[in-house]
């Protein structure tokens, strides 16, 4: 069958679409919020973007592998339970570190537990997570059964208020994904997860680890998840075991719009990225234009609709034309 | 040499009966008393119903394959639970039309994720995703917070109270029902379409099944049950908020997984879902009545429910 040279760009380039409509809600962002480029506006969003930005590019990860993963919001959660309660609002500093290397290890332990029964028992990943989503949601709620603890202002500030030469911190996490992954995807690893993700069985008769593949993708998600988990705590400064909830959801939308398909195989890292940040975005234009409270949601939903549906309908637009 | 197999409805039935004979064991259990005995297992049933309703458009589109799964279900419920509420509003003759108002809507949601996945080739979780989204906001936009209203006396008569030899008529809905899906699934051309573009969907289109009309009409028929669960629900509860679909979507999905249906498509059963509605519910309200917290009762259900999949919800190997 012949593509539509649409068609090859956007397999060429998974993030094209993504990139097209991170431009054009930026300038409609920057039209309704003309403050937007200065540094401390900058920083003001970036922070808020980041948590969801680290879970998407953890859960795009999965997605290339051929996976899914439904338990990371509740990994973010009980990342936020750990260290909202075992540093406190008067922690010091080397427990905190201390506790988010723990935090990481959680993360990654959750994510190994994920890959074991997916990649190990050959369970289904979307009910496999779903299930393990319920032991960590539950978790969460043992460790903190109440919203309270927090973390130490020295810390939130530095996470909060860095800005280093006009770039707000995100930024700087942004550009250390993208070099780590531009890395990791020449090497022989990176060319067995799309692999794996574009056909396993093919995959595993030329001798690609499928198995070890598949499992080192939910690590690396639960590590991202905690990842995610650590600046959710940062950004917010207090505890609230179910605060990860609505980032699970959020991060399989970031990381479609940004091209990652759920069949796998494809996508890359750039574009959940950028995926998150439009969701960031939308929600941003939405409450600067004065949307009536009530219908904020629903343009929210449909704006996102609309964004995963533009593909399919320049498809089909340029199919009927030809 | 031949593995003893036990399906996986009866599989999960069976389970389900264990559990039950052993919570009598509990401190606040049935004991020896078979009237009490009696007594829960209806209600337990009862209550698996609307889990099992809702489950029902689920299996259909998880049959379909092609990825299929629709996340708007838990939206969907909520949002006829509501039309329900206030169509009717207390009034017997307002049931018809709220009944043919919830299937009207929930088939246009439905039709709307079908044609998506059909024409825009979005992925089924993606496009039933958004919609869930967009749906939700329906719900705020039309609610503006609060709902006001009544369900007719004679739907708390009909599904919540006992109609025909002490069985309740949620039950009874249920048999008929679960008749209906069965001679759907297994005696007409809808059925043997679906799974058959569920196996193999170009194998189905070279044999003259119309893929896009089947993928379309699947969704619309899972928007439809949703709609017939929201209405039941909320007759069954009698109140109305506006997450009480939520708690049904993820469940309806696990229902099917635990049915034995192949998350893959192209096999499966809706007994297989009813067993699965029956044994969530049951564990469920299990760890409910053995007043766990919320914390421990969650991280139970979470590895019951991973238990279960683990059992027989295995794929195949490469090996093999």
């Amino acid at each position: 069958m012949k593509q539509s040279r649409w068609q090859q760009a956007t397999y060429r380039h998974p993030y094209l679409f993504a990139l097209l409509l991170l431009v054009a809600a930026f300038i409609a962002n920057a039209l309704l919020q003309p403050n937007l480029l200065e540094p401390t506006t900058l920083n003001r969003n970036m922070r808020v973007f980041l948590p969801l930005i680290l879970v998407a590019v953890g859960q795009a990860i999965v997605m290339i592998g051929g996976g899914i993963d439904i338990s990371v919001g509740s990994i973010v959660s009980v990342v936020n339970a750990i260290l909202a309660t075992q540093i406190g609002l008067s922690g010091d500093l080397s427990t905190a570190g201390v506790m988010m290397g723990v935090a990481l290890l959680v993360g990654m332990g959750a994510g190994a537990l994920n890959g074991l029964f997916i990649a190990y028992l050959r369970l289904q990943p979307i009910i496999t997570t779903f299930a393990t989503s319920f032991i960590y949601a539950g978790l969460a709620l043992f460790i903190l059964p109440n919203p309270g603890g927090g973390a130490p202002s020295r810390l939130t500030a530095f996470y909060r208020e860095t800005i280093i030469l006009w770039l707000p911190l995100a930024f700087y996490v942004i550009a250390l994904i993208l070099l780590i992954w531009a890395v990791v995807r020449r090497t022989r690893y990176g060319r067995y997860l799309y692999a794996v993700g574009g056909k396993a069985d093919a995959a595993y008769e030329t001798g690609v680890p499928v198995r070890a593949v598949q499992f080192s993708t939910y690590v690396i998600s639960g590590l991202m998840a905690a990842l995610g988990g650590i600046a959710m705590t940062l950004l917010t400064g207090s505890g609230n075991a179910q605060v990860g909830d609505p980032l699970t959801l959020s991060s399989i939308t970031a990381a479609v719009i940004g091209g990652t398909p759920l069949s796998g195989g494809a996508g890359g890292v750039a574009g959940p990225i950028m995926g998150a940040i439009i969701l960031g975005l939308i929600r941003n234009i939405i409450s600067f234009a004065n949307v009536a409270t009530w219908w904020q949601t629903f343009v929210n939903a449909a704006i996102i609709v609309l964004a995963l549906a533009m593909p399919g309908i320049i498809n089909l637009v340029r199919r009927r034309t030809r | 040499m031949k593995r003893l197999t036990i399906s996986p409805p009866l599989a999960a039935v069976l389970l389900a009966i264990v559990l039950f004979l052993l919570s009598g064991f509990l401190p606040n259990g049935f004991g020896g008393n078979l009237d009490v005995a009696t007594a829960q297992a209806v209600n337990i049933v009862r209550l698996s119903v609307f889990l099992g309703i809702i489950a029902a458009g689920q299996t259909l589109v998880i049959i379909s394959g092609g990825e299929g799964i629709d996340l708007s279900t838990g939206a969907v419920v909520t949002l006829t639970a509501i039309l329900t509420y206030t169509i009717v509003n207390g009034r017997n003759e307002q049931v018809l039309p709220a009944l043919l108002a919830v299937l009207a809507v929930g088939g246009l949601i439905g039709l709307v994720n079908g044609a998506g996945i059909a024409f825009l080739a979005i992925s089924p979780l993606v496009m039933t995703l958004g919609m869930a989204g967009v749906v939700s906001g329906l719900i705020l936009v039309i609610t503006q917070g609060n709902v006001s209203g009544a369900v007719a006396p004679i739907m708390t008569q009909l599904i919540a109270r006992p109609v025909l030899l002490g069985i309740p008529g949620a039950i009874l809905i249920w048999a008929v029902f679960a008749a209906f899906m069965w001679l759907l699934l297994e005696r007409t051309a809808f059925g043997k379409n679906l799974f058959a573009i569920g196996a193999n969907r170009t194998a189905a289109r070279l044999s003259g099944v119309n893929v896009t009309g089947m993928v379309i009409g699947t969704y619309m028929l899972s928007g439809m049950l949703a709609g017939l669960g929201g209405f039941l629900v909320v007759g069954n509860t009698g109140v109305v908020h506006i997450r009480i679909g939520d708690p049904f979507l993820f469940p309806s999905i696990a229902a099917v997984a635990v049915g034995g249906t192949l998350l893959t498509g192209g096999k499966g059963s809706y007994f297989g879902t009813m067993a699965g509605a029956l044994v969530l519910t049951l564990v469920t309200s299990l760890l409910t009545t053995m007043q766990m917290q919320e914390s421990v009762r969650r991280m139970v259900l979470g590895a019951t429910l991973l238990a279960m999949i683990a059992i027989y919800g295995r794929q195949r190997g490469f090996r093999q």
